[in-house]
């Protein structure tokens, strides 16, 4: 490589300084690490760091405390949007986000995602939906797709048995306490802008305490779905995609109907 | 200038926080403890002193509220009966376990299960032995008057802000309902900005910019650090128990046989000492204050002097066994007891310290 070229003027890239050094615990391919760049950069483009809470969940971004360069607090299993409504309404003039699961926001958080989001609180609520449990060795999730096989699914989810997957987002878009709410996904460079530009807006309007913002990422989990990487990207588009689509659901308090 | 009030202990922990300044208060609604949130909403605490009262969803949310609210280095409180409690646990672990000061209050009432909504003690084991996972410790104060109800929310958060601990007020549905003079304690103020950054300098509520980040976490993955952290907690434990042992004694100096009882129990143990002293019975009285950190070494100082002990709780036997630990033998330690939010009656009492100690 032409060590020559590495000079300020030719830089059109670089590493947020809101991401740690810390290496990512992530599995390769994963959109964890992605989702996390590009909030700590929306943090970093607006100067509101010092402004930020960031609220861990449990599931794989346990430790997204470690590669988030800012005040970051880890709940347990479900519980982040409590914790973020306390401490927006006690700390009212500051950001407050919560990053959590489909397991953690879905199944066993589903009482504080629909309160938090009823009561309209203040706050960016960012939903990474994998449709499995990846940290637990890829269990069934509420949004397990129809037949889709888990470690606790193996012949495919039965919906008649194991119950139908939950389209979270749908259901939080209809309480009065929302305010934007949207579906992305950051599998390529466009829906990477694409999201980023959401993550800004959330960030915008909850200064104007306007309730909730939600942004569902639909995103891979290459190792619990036991797909290589590009694998797992195309199995997304294919399957998760058209049960999930991507796109705002909720724009300026209003849903959208298509 | 006194101020003084005729109040329900419910109404008067909830007093007591405002004016103890708390920032916020995270519930949801039980009896025989409802006053609480009642009484606060009521006071419009935001107006008052810009206190913050949320109704949570559930018991689980309440406590993970204070959690959020404590990690952002706010004052925070919430109070339920045992039912809630319980369902609390999970959160108080991982509060005990990331050191967050705070107040639980848990107006006890008559279980397992639903129970009942009278009074009983039978939850000293959840506060004092941990009631969640892991080796974690609450420290537990018990009052046994409106007056406590009222000066212990003030002294429960100074002492969870000096060790960095989950505090907890151990009351009862006869305490939280019943109404008695109270002297309320002048309007403190609430914390500033500065006094936050000043006392909690680990709080996550912003990172500055010339300052390292905050993290406010229970997890340790590697065992090593874990036990490192684990030791370290219970080296605070033992700090406390060192230094913030309250207890009250009645009437110890010439007794042959001692009562220890706590909470509302201790007021019926109270009248029976005047019973039994009218009798000429040397009857004395220990009423344990914290309940952890539990008075181990005037019970044991005790041991040596008098000829028995006799365990008075509204449980089948719970602070008993603290009590036995701290005699280690040396004179029988008996029990009486009450559950399902019966009352033992002073003459009742008399009648068992009579019998089990053959007066
Ligand atoms: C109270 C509790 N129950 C269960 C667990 C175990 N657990 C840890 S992570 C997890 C699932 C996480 O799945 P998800 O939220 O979808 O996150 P992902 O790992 O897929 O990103 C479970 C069940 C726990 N830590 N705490
Ligand atoms: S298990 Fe799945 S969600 Fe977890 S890091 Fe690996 S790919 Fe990502
Ligand atoms: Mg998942």
């Amino acid at each position: 490589m032409n060590i020559e070229m590495i000079k300020p003027e030719n830089l059109v890239y670089t590493k947020t300084k809101l991401m740690t050094d810390n290496a990512l615990s992530y599995c390769p391919g994963c959109g964890h690490g992605t989702a996390h760049r590009i909030i700590m950069e929306v943090i970093d483009e607006m100067g509101i760091q010092e402004d930020t809470i960031g609220i861990a969940p449990v599931g794989c971004s346990v430790l997204a405390y470690e590669f988030m360069n800012i005040d970051m607090q880890e709940a347990s299993h479900g519980r982040a949007p409590a914790l973020a409504t306390a401490v927006k309404r006690l700390w009212p003039d500051k950001y407050v986000f919560s990053y959590q699961g489909d397991g953690d926001l879905a199944a066993i958080g589903t009482a504080e995602t629909i309160h938090a989001c009823n009561r309209g609180e203040n706050i960016v609520m960012i939903f990474i939906n994998n449709g499995i449990y990846g940290m637990t060795g890829g269990q069934m999730a509420p949004t397990t797709l129809p037949n889709m096989k888990t470690a606790t699914s193996p012949y495919g989810r039965d919906v008649k048995e194991m119950g139908h997957p939950l389209k979270m987002t749908e259901l939080i878009a209809q309480l009065p306490g929302t305010y934007y709410v949207t579906r992305q996904a950051v599998h390529k460079p466009a829906n990477v802008r694409k999201t980023k530009k959401a993550i800004r807006k959330a960030f915008e309007l909850s200064k104007e305490n306007v309730g909730v913002c939600f942004i569902e990422i639909v995103s891979n989990c290459n190792s619990g779905w036991k797909m290589r990487p590009n694998e797992a990207n195309i199995w997304m588009e294919d399957n998760m995609f058209p049960f999930f689509p991507l796109g705002d659901i909720k724009v300026d308090g209003q849903l959208i109907t298509k | 200038m006194k101020e003084l009030r005729l109040m329900k202990g419910n109404e008067a922990m909830a007093e007591a926080a405002i004016r103890a300044g708390f920032d916020g208060y995270f519930g949801y609604p039980i009896t025989p403890q409802s006053e609480v949130m009642e009484h606060l909403q009521k006071e419009r605490p935001a107006i008052r002193t810009g206190m913050v009262v949320l109704q949570a969803e559930s018991e689980v949310a309440s406590i993970n509220m204070v959690y959020g609210g404590a990690a952002s280095g706010k004052n925070v409180l919430t109070s339920s009966s045992s039912p809630g409690i319980s369902l609390m646990q999970e959160g108080i672990s991982y509060i005990a376990a990331a050191e967050l000061p705070c107040l639980i209050i848990n107006v006890v009432r008559g279980g397992p299960g639903l129970g009942d909504i009278q009074a009983a003690q039978s939850d000293y084991f959840q506060a004092v032995k941990g009631g969640g996972h892991g080796d974690y410790r609450l420290i537990v104060l018990a009052p046994s008057s409106v007056q406590e109800c009222s000066d212990f929310v003030k002294l429960a958060l100074e002492l969870a802000n000096k060790y960095n601990n989950p505090a907890m007020l151990l009351s009862d549905g006869a305490i939280g309902q019943m109404m008695e003079k109270v002297e309320l304690f002048p309007q403190q103020p609430r914390w500033t900005l500065e006094e936050i950054r000043k006392k909690k300098p680990w709080a996550t509520n912003g990172r500055l910019f010339n300052q390292e980040r905050h993290i406010v976490t229970s997890l340790h993955l590697i065992p090593e650090k874990l036990e490192a952290h684990n030791n370290h907690l219970q080296a605070k434990y033992k700090e406390i128990e060192k230094n913030e042992v309250r207890y009250e004694e009645i009437k110890c100096d010439d007794a042959e046989y001692i009562i220890v009882a706590y909470g509302l129990a201790s007021r019926t143990a109270q009248k029976t000492l005047q019973l039994a002293r009218a009798e000429g019975i040397k009857l004395g009285l220990i009423r344990p204050i914290t309940l952890f950190p539990f008075p181990k070494i005037p019970i044991s100082t005790y041991a040596e002097k008098v000829k028995g002990f006799l365990t008075l709780e509204m449980s089948a036997g719970q602070m008993v066994e603290d009590v036995r630990l701290a005699v280690n033998g040396r004179v029988p330690v008996e029990f009486y007891g009450r559950t399902g939010g019966m009352l033992p009656a002073p003459d009742e009492v008399l009648a068992v310290v009579k019998n089990v100690f053959k007066i």
